[in-house]
């Protein structure tokens, strides 16, 4: 008899436990509110006040779906095309924008505040079907104390990176599977072209580059200006986000620091230009338009950089201090046109990996 | 004394339980037509038993994934064979194939080797904090390999403490991916193996002995037969798993080295190459398949009724040097291979920057400045993975136990499909299922993207194999006859089963169920690509944490890498003893 009990507590245990998480998610109390959809990685983030603001502004309730890293989001919005998950679509970058576009994911919309955003990040300007919302640069960065302990001057070029003094230093992530090893992978390919940019990797082999597969192991295992990496990292260069050193001392306890302990070789850069636009289809294309017009907003602007690590393209959104202290602006980064990047990368992700071999 | 058990061993008790290919009380026995009526009524029972796993499997399984590897292998209305033929003809792709399938039987290969006598340590020795280490020794097997991973690296690693200390180390390489898949899958062959082998009577070896058998040819002749589909299972989840090998192979392979499945992640996820992908998901799926269908032939030839008794009979005290040794020795390599990276976890969402505290775990509760919507607070991220394991388990265990009821008899090409059917969602990318369910499921009334559910499913569908393979040896070794013999006394086929099979394979049950919750708790390729509204599970809060620059960032995620560990070791400690409680009461 016991046993049949506990077997009725244990079932009853799990459903209960099961029911809860039903609740969690069906519940659709409010239904005068208009479900708005936004569709995007797993690194979106946005402050709670501010969102509830543009609900409370525009009457739309904001729904977030998140799935997988940038490139397996656009990849599942190219997948859904037509028949979209959502009704705005945030996180497509340069180097996949292509694709996006020529699959006819996005629908038009000139969204507005447009006009205050540079020229050069507008790369869909004839048509809109996209829209430049917020720009990450990845560089090399370096440990501060490890250069100035060896009295070594930090890199702060490519070329730099193959000369003997930085031989063994240097760590970068997998080009195939990850988006800044994409990136800095595409760094060399715009700075030395399609002719120069293997006999480049050829030289950083020789001068010793370790390669990992993800931004992870890289920062967290094997820098040394990590926090996590100061006593097991053996690597004082690594291939990041020239808004790292920002966030090192930004979630660091303590008072803040005259100097942060990392700092970026500003010629070693690849623009990241993330992109939304309002997917085909959309169930509501006036909330999607609104929404839009809200991720270039000044309080959404300004609101990215904490959040995600990166810089706004309004020319009027404020940089908050942790960035303008500890961050440099790189004015040159290095280029590669889009449509290029679409028609290569499958080839040049190839000859590189067995390069690296 | 369990007296279900004890009944089974006294009206069965036949001499050739334990022939390697003895069947006591097949099918056929009895009158022709009486046979006949009844193989009639098992059919359709075994019919009725199969439609839900069948639907369930159909529909979340095999439809999605038929799709998206259909969609890639047409193009424009046209089967593109010649594509196909190239792709299964390059260079890339043979090197790929050779590498995952040696990596993974040399990996197995290793498993058994260290995990055998951990399941016999564990399964015939009794110790003090066996329950514990039980589930210690399971807690990798759940836990996210970004996690694991870079602890497995703290431990053994480059500047690793064994590195430090001993100047013991492997750098990221063959050898470093071999070590890591013994880590991961311990527990497998210890569950498996060590479930079983705890509930052989160990009087037969006794008798053996008795009449005259060397210690060795006693263990050959009478307990390997007996073991034998139980390792078999548990060699065949290790190749599997090892063979589908993606965060381990990721993270201390590098560019250098990819198996199968990474291939199929980065061509599906990354590069969109739907054709490329889908050839290489068929290879996978070939081979899969291939070694499903050996692995069903070399059990149906071994497998037997087996006495059962109560694994607390079986277990005693170690006794002579040599078995404390053997102990001994066996506890070193957990402590080294398995306690070791999980306890540099521990260490690290401990250092905080003032010296060791507990700062990162209030960092987690501190309400942040920014508000943002990211930051989940841990306890919801605890309740959301608890609720969907919980919901997991519960599809899990409803669609294996009915599917395992069906199997326990063999006979029919039919049921040896249904077999191998089960396992192959162990042998399909979650990015073939994720992106699969994208495009199946989007349409009334089953429109279920953005729902909540399909989380716990595609967590359920890697839950049921286990559930499957758990229950169908130990539901094979009851004794036909029990069942017959209620079916005779005028029992239903559901109340035999209650009354003979039930009681029988409880246990395996609860361990099926521990296994699937596990399992889904720290489940993440599946959880990662299905978008879902704010829920994340405790690894994607890890994982996003791990994602940012930062002292805080690695340090709550280390936090949180400890709270699933611990949540995830009393869970299954909870199953421990809610298993040896419920076998006590009789």
């Amino acid at each position: 008899m016991k046993r049949r009990t506990n077997a009725v507590a244990l079932v009853t245990a799990l459903g209960v436990v099961g029911l809860t998480a039903c609740g969690s998610g069906g519940g659709e109390s409010d239904a005068e509110k208009k479900d708005v959809t936004l569709v995007t990685h797993q690194s979106f983030e946005v402050s709670r006040d501010v969102l509830k603001e543009f609900e409370r502004e525009s009457g739309y309730r904001v729904k977030v779906l998140r799935a997988g890293d940038a490139g397996a989001a656009v990849n599942q919005a190219v997948l859904s095309k037509g028949r979209p998950q959502g009704d705005v679509f945030f996180g497509v970058d340069n180097a996949m924008l292509s694709k996006a576009l020529d699959e006819g994911v996005f629908a038009p919309h000139k969204t507005k505040g447009l006009h205050k955003v540079p020229d050069e990040l507008r790369l869909d300007a004839g048509q809109n079907r996209v829209t430049p919302i917020d720009t990450g640069d990845v560089c090399v960065n370096f440990d501060r104390s490890y250069f100035r302990d060896k009295d070594i001057e930090p890199p702060s070029t490519l070329d730099d990176l193959v000369k003997p003094e930085y031989k063994d230093l240097l760590v970068v992530q997998n080009a195939a599977t990850s988006s800044p090893g994409l990136s800095f992978l595409l760094a060399t390919v715009g700075k030395y072209g399609e002719d120069g940019w293997q006999s480049y990797w050829k030289k950083l082999r020789s001068n010793g580059v370790a390669m990992v597969d993800g931004w992870e192991q890289a920062y967290n295992d094997r820098f040394t200006g990590s926090a996590s990496g100061r006593e097991k990292g053996d690597r004082p260069l690594v291939v990041s986000y020239a808004s790292s050193p920002p966030a090192e001392v930004h979630y660091s306890e303590g008072k803040a620091p005259k100097e942060g302990p990392t700092g970026v070789a500003e010629g070693t850069c690849f623009r990241q230009i993330e992109f939304a636009g309002l997917l085909e289809g959309a169930g509501n294309t006036e909330g999607g338009k609104a929404l839009l017009d809200f991720l270039l907003t000044e309080e959404f602007q300004e609101d990215l950089p904490l959040n995600m690590f990166v810089r706004p393209v309004h020319e009027d959104a404020e940089l908050p201090e942790v960035f303008t202290r500890y961050g440099v602006e790189i004015d040159e980064p290095h280029n590669v046109a889009p449509e290029r990047i679409a028609e290569n990368r499958d080839r040049w992700v190839k000859q590189w990996t067995s390069l690296l071999k | 004394m369990d007296k279900s058990a004890q009944v089974a061993t006294a009206r069965s008790a036949p001499p050739d339980t334990t022939r390697p290919d003895g069947l006591p009380g097949s099918p056929e026995r009895g009158t022709p037509r009486r046979a006949l009526r009844r193989t009639r009524r098992d059919l359709s029972v075994r019919l009725g038993l199969m439609a839900l796993p069948v639907a369930f499997f159909g529909l979340f399984f095999g439809y999605p994934v038929a799709t998206i590897v259909g969609r890639g292998l047409r193009e424009d209305g046209r089967w593109q064979l010649a594509r196909a033929a190239e792709v299964v003809t390059s260079p890339d792709t043979v090197q790929v194939l050779w590498f995952t399938l040696w990596q993974a039987a040399a990996s197995t290969a290793l498993t058994l080797a260290i995990a055998l006598p951990g399941a016999y340590v564990f399964a015939r020795f009794d110790f003090p904090g066996k329950r514990l280490l039980r589930a210690v020794v399971t807690v990798p097997f759940v836990l996210p390999t970004v996690v694991v991973g870079s602890a497995f690296l703290g431990l053994l690693g480059r500047g690793g403490l064994l590195d430090d200390h001993f100047g013991v180390r492997l750098d990221t390489g063959v050898w470093a991916i071999l070590l890591a898949h013994v880590f991961f899958n311990y527990a497998v062959v210890v569950r498996t193996v060590g479930g079983l082998w705890g509930q052989l009577d160990p009087r037969q070896e006794e008798a053996a002995r008795v009449l005259g058998a060397s210690r060795f040819a006693a263990w050959r002749r009478v307990t390997l037969p007996a073991l034998a589909p139980a390792v078999a299972a548990g060699a065949l989840m290790v190749f599997l798993f090892t063979f589908t090998s993606f965060g381990v192979i990721q993270i201390l392979g590098g560019a250098r080295y990819a198996t199968l499945e990474v291939e199929i992640y980065r061509q599906t996820a990354q590069l969109l190459d739907l054709p490329t992908a889908a050839v290489l998901s068929l290879l996978q799926f070939a081979a899969v398949g291939g070694l499903l269908a050996v692995h069903a032939w070399t059990v149906r030839r071994r497998e037997g009724a087996l006495r059962l008794v109560d694994e607390r009979h079986a277990a005693r005290r170690p006794s002579g040097a040599g078995q404390w040794a053997l102990l001994a020795s066996q506890l070193v390599v957990i402590a080294v291979l398995l306690v070791g990276p999980l306890l540099v976890l521990v260490e690290r969402s401990l250092a905080a920057p003032g010296g060791y505290g507990l700062d990162f775990y209030r960092a987690l509760n501190a309400p942040v400045d920014a508000a943002s919507t990211f930051v989940v607070p841990p306890l919801a991220a605890v309740g959301n993975s608890l609720s969907y394991a919980a919901v997991a388990t519960l599809i899990a265990v409803t669609v294996g136990t009915l599917a395992a009821a069906a199997l326990t008899h063999r006979a029919g090409p039919l049921v040896r499909g249904f077999d191998a059917l089960l396992m192959l969602p162990l042998g399909v990318s979650a990015v073939t299922v994720g992106f699969g369910f994208l495009i199946t499921l989007d349409e009334p009334p089953l429109d279920l993207r953005a729902s909540w559910i399909l989380v716990p499913l595609a967590q359920a569908l890697v839950g049921v194999p286990f559930v499957v393979r758990t229950m169908l040896p130990v539901l094979r070794a009851v004794d036909d006859r029990l069942r017959e013999a209620a079916a005779v006394l005028g029992a239903s086929p559901l109340r035999a089963w209650r009354e003979v099979d039930f009681p029988l394979v409880r246990r395996a049950m609860l361990v099926a169920a521990g296994f699937a919750f596990a399992v889904s708790l720290g489940e993440f390729g599946a959880t990662v690509f299905i978008a879902r509204a704010d829920e994340p599970t405790l690894p994607v809060a890890v994982e996003r944490l791990l994602g940012r620059a930062g002292e805080l960032n690695y340090g709550q995620a280390m936090a949180l890498s400890t709270i699933l560990m611990l949540v995830c070791a009393v869970t299954l400690l909870a199953l421990e003893r809610v298993r040896t409680n419920r076998s006590g009461e009789f």
